[in-house]
């Protein structure tokens, strides 16, 4: 099954400041978008909004399988993920944070292993499995994050910027991981960054956050 | 000053003894304050979680009193327990008065703001992130609520063994809806408090010895669990 994003003239505003403002584009191919824009210019709202995490004040967003419209409920919600800048590591061990997803999913413990194990050993921190998830640097934190979103085999995963405040060796490994993301997963991966370089070295198609709506880019 | 070595003499003498007196009443108190906190928690910890978690008409007024009732005066709950429990009152006909149950209910009421507090406070100081956290990865609105809940499980520990504390060093209360009857109702701090007024210091001190300690642990608990708490706030 291959789900479609349709946002259609979103807006959003906080304290009467604009943010989005008729906001369109839709999602429609497996593949990475890299969305950029200036710090505040609306791509964190956007995905929230689109992560169905936050109302639009006007406009909507839809999502459609095959054509079908689907109702915007748990099963939806459970087949789309966001990857916070903050990432939110829960207090525990590595293991249990990218278990989470599957635990809530009422999946079995056998499954949960094999499906974790996988997830952490393709970010490259198998090794710290059974380590206190907030012991983790920075960059091996955005990678607990990619590895807690990818374990769940979203159809559609949205990374805020996964590369802001990690060192330039992770931001390396990261990227790398982004690329094998696009061959090994099906997932569609949208991504925020405001590194242009970046953007054109992961990105399949670049969309540009202007005047609080979405232009497509050139490579 | 004689008589202050002597009685600490014997009462060191009881405890390493084991006198069967000691052993009774602080079983006894152990017992009382136990349950009285199991019921607290069972209660306290919902309505805290609620108030931490829920926006609703009239939660700032219930966090206002419930900050309120965690100074209620012992005395207090013990004359409005005793009230409830006499003959002439409401719940008169359950023969409560006088009896370890009218003692869980009155240190039960003193325990529960206590909880519910501190048990809302740990709740609230969760980082906002991890119920968003919980949600991208598909957690029901209350999968993420219980989720919240065990990231502030340090801080609900805090909670319960201050409620613990305070029970075990109470005696207004206890005193009123109880009775100190020796070998049914007496409690560590009724003992202590009848035997000094009888001039017996020696079991008097020893309980002293033993509430000292109890409260050592308390509080070497508190560190220990508040010690954990800041290495998970550090990053």
């Amino acid at each position: 099954m291959s789900l479609t994003l349709v946002a259609s003239n979103v807006s959003k505003s906080y304290n009467e400041k604009p943010i989005l403002t008729n906001c369109s584009f839709s999602f429609d191919k497996t593949g990475t978008y890299v969305l950029m824009g200036p710090n505040g210019c609306g791509k964190s709202t956007f995905f929230r909004i689109c992560t169905l995490l936050e109302d639009p004040d006007r406009g909507e967003v839809n999502f459609y399988s095959d054509g079908a419209l689907l109702e915007k409920d748990i099963k939806l919600k459970r087949q789309i993920t966001l990857l916070l800048p903050a990432i939110g590591v829960f207090n525990t061990t590595v293991y249990k944070n990218v278990a989470y997803g599957l635990r809530i999913r009422g999946l079995t413990g056998s499954e949960i292993e094999r499906r974790v194990d996988k997830a952490l050993d393709f970010v490259g921190i198998l090794d710290k499995k059974n380590q206190k998830a907030l012991t983790l640097s920075s960059g091996e934190t955005k990678r607990l994050g990619i590895a807690r979103a990818l374990v769940i085999e979203p159809e559609i995963i949205f990374l805020d910027e996964p590369t802001a405040s990690v060192d330039p060796k992770n931001t390396g490994i990261i990227e790398e991981i982004i690329l094998r993301m696009k061959k090994q997963t099906r997932s569609t991966v949208i991504i925020t960054t405001h590194d242009m370089s970046q953007a054109k070295r992961i990105g399949d198609k670049l969309l540009a956050m202007q005047d609080g709506g979405i232009l497509e880019r050139s490579h | 000053m004689n008589s202050i070595i002597e009685g600490f003499r014997q009462a060191l003498s009881l405890i390493f003894h084991l006198n069967e007196e000691l052993l009774g009443i602080i079983f006894l108190s152990l017992q009382i304050s136990g349950m009285a906190l199991i019921i607290a928690t069972a209660l306290g910890l919902p309505v805290g979680a609620l108030v931490g978690l829920r926006k609703f008409t009239g939660r700032g007024l219930t966090i206002s009193l419930l900050n309120t009732f965690m100074g209620l005066p012992p005395v207090v709950v013990g004359l409005f327990v005793y009230l409830l429990l006499s003959r002439s009152g409401p719940l008169g006909f359950l023969s409560l008065l006088y009896t370890p149950s009218a003692m869980i209910i009155a240190q039960s009421i003193l325990a529960f703001p206590i909880v519910a507090s501190l048990c809302h406070s740990a709740i609230v100081a969760v980082d906002p992130i991890i119920r968003q956290a919980a949600a991208t990865l598909g957690a029901t609105p209350y999968q993420a609520a219980i989720t919240i809940v065990k990231e502030a499980r340090y801080g609900i520990m805090s909670g319960i063994i201050a409620g613990f504390g305070r029970l075990t060093a109470e005696v207004g209360a206890i005193l009123i809806v109880g009775g100190n009857i020796a070998g049914f109702t007496r409690v560590m701090t009724t003992t202590i408090a009848l035997e000094t007024d009888k001039g017996n210091f020696e079991l008097a001190i020893a309980l002293g010895i033993i509430l000292l300690t109890l409260s050592l642990i308390v509080n070497m608990a508190l560190h220990v669990i508040q010690r954990k708490g800041i290495t998970k706030t550090k990053k």
